[in-house]
C-alpha cells in the first residue's frame, strides 16, 4: 500500500474552509438561535460569548441552557456539565477515528487542533482522507472556519432576538442532517458497510425509542464499529 | 439580566469552565486512547467502520423525530449526491425540498 506523509499547508486550510462553506447557513441559523435563547435566559453578552466560543458544541450548549436557571446553584452547575458530557460523548469516537489520519502529526500540533473538532470538519476530513488527501489543513481550516462563523453568528442573535423566528420554514434545520446523508454516500464500499450501518442504525433507533436524547449516537456507533471489526473478509 | 453586557456571574463562569473541560477531554480523549492501543487489523477495521456508523446513528434519530418531511429531504440529498457527487448541491436540494414540503403542510 502506498503511504503518503501527512502534511499541512495554507492551501489545505483554505480548502477545508471552502468545503465547510455550504454548511454555513445551517451553522449561522443555529448560532443566531443560540444567541436569542441566551438573551432570553438572561445571560450577559460576555457570558453568551464565553459559553458559545469556548464550549463550541451547538447541541450541548442548547441542552445546557435548558438546564440553566438563575440564580445558579452548585446542583445546576453539575447538571449543566453532566448534560454537556452526555451530548458530546460521541466526540470520543470521532476523535478516535481520526487517529489513523492525524497519528503522524506531532502532538503539540494535534492536541490544540482537537479543540476545533466538530462533526462537520471531522466528516470532511474523513471523506477527504478516503479520497487520498494527506494535507490535514483540511481538518484545521474547516474547524477554524466553523468556529469563526459560529462565534460571530451569536452576536446578531443576541441583540436582534429572533431574526429567523422559524428556521424550519426555510428548511434550515435539515442542512446538517442533509450534509451528513450526502457524505455517507461515498463512504459506502460494499458488504462491510451495509452490515455495519444496518447494525448501527438498528441499535441507534432502539436506543432512541427506549431512552431518547443523544445516547443513540454513542450506542449505535459502537455497535456499528464492532460489527465492522468482526466481519472478516 | 445581570448588570451590564460585560459582567459575568462567577457560578456561570465555573459552569462554563466545567463544560469546556469535559468537552475538550472528550474531543482529545478518544484520539489519545487510540494512540496507546495497538492497532491490530481488527481495531483498524473497527475504526474504519466508525465514521459511517456514527453518521447513520446520528441521522436516524433525527429522521424519527422529524417525521416524513425530514426523511424525504434526506432521500433527496442522497439521490442528488449519488447522481451529482457534489455535497453542496445535495444540501441545497434537500433544503429546498424541506421548505417546499413545509409550505405544502407536510
Amino acid at each position: 500500500m502506498l503511504k503518503k506523509n501527512v502534511t499541512i499547508s495554507l492551501d489545505g486550510c483554505v480548502r477545508g474552509a471552502t468545503l465547510c462553506f455550504p454548511a454555513s447557513p445551517g451553522i449561522i441559523a443555529l448560532g443566531l438561535v443560540f444567541g436569542t435563547v441566551a438573551a432570553q435566559k438572561g445571560l450577559s453578552f460576555l457570558e453568551t460569548i464565553m459559553i458559545n466560543s469556548l464550549v463550541f458544541a451547538g447541541a450541548s450548549q442548547f441542552v445546557a441552557m435548558e438546564v440553566y436557571g438563575s440564580p445558579l446553584t452548585w446542583g445546576l452547575v453539575v447538571a449543566m456539565i453532566g448534560v454537556t458530557a452526555a451530548v458530546n460523548m460521541r466526540m470520543l469516537l470521532i476523535g478516535a477515528s481520526l487517529r489513523p489520519w492525524l497519528g503522524q502529526v506531532p502532538a503539540w500540533q494535534t492536541y490544540p487542533a482537537l479543540f476545533f473538532l466538530t462533526d462537520l470538519n471531522w466528516l470532511l476530513a474523513i471523506s477527504e482522507y478516503d479520497k487520498g488527501t494527506r494535507d490535514w489543513g483540511v481538518y484545521l481550516g474547516g474547524g477554524l472556519f466553523c468556529w469563526s462563523i459560529w462565534s460571530l453568528s451569536v452576536v446578531p442573535g443576541y441583540f436582534a432576538g429572533s431574526l429567523i423566528s422559524d428556521p424550519k420554514a426555510f428548511g434550515l434545520d435539515v442542512v446538517l442532517p442533509a450534509f451528513f446523508a450526502a457524505l455517507l454516500v461515498p463512504l459506502w464500499k460494499g458488504k462491510r458497510q451495509t452490515y455495519s450501518w444496518a447494525v448501527a442504525g438498528g441499535v441507534a433507533c432502539l436506543t432512541w425509542y427506549l431512552f431518547g436524547g443523544y445516547w443513540s449516537i454513542f450506542t449505535g456507533a459502537i455497535a456499528g464499529a464492532f460489527a465492522g471489526a468482526y466481519l472478516d473478509d | 439580566m445581570t448588570e451590564g453586557l460585560f459582567s459575568a456571574d462567577m457560578m456561570f463562569v465555573t459552569a462554563v469552565l466545567g463544560m469546556v473541560a469535559v468537552t475538550y477531554s472528550l474531543r482529545a480523549g478518544g484520539y489519545w486512547v487510540m494512540g496507546r492501543l495497538p492497532i491490530t487489523p481488527r481495531v483498524r477495521r473497527g475504526l474504519e467502520s466508525l465514521p459511517g456508523a456514527i453518521i447513520v446513528s446520528t441521522i436516524l434519530p433525527i429522521v424519527l423525530k422529524g417525521g416524513l418531511a425530514v426523511a424525504l429531504c434526506l432521500v433527496v440529498a442522497v439521490a442528488a449526491q449519488i447522481k451529482l457527487r457534489k455535497e453542496y448541491v445535495a444540501v441545497f436540494c434537500a433544503v429546498g425540498a424541506a421548505a417546499a414540503f413545509r409550505a405544502a403542510g407536510l
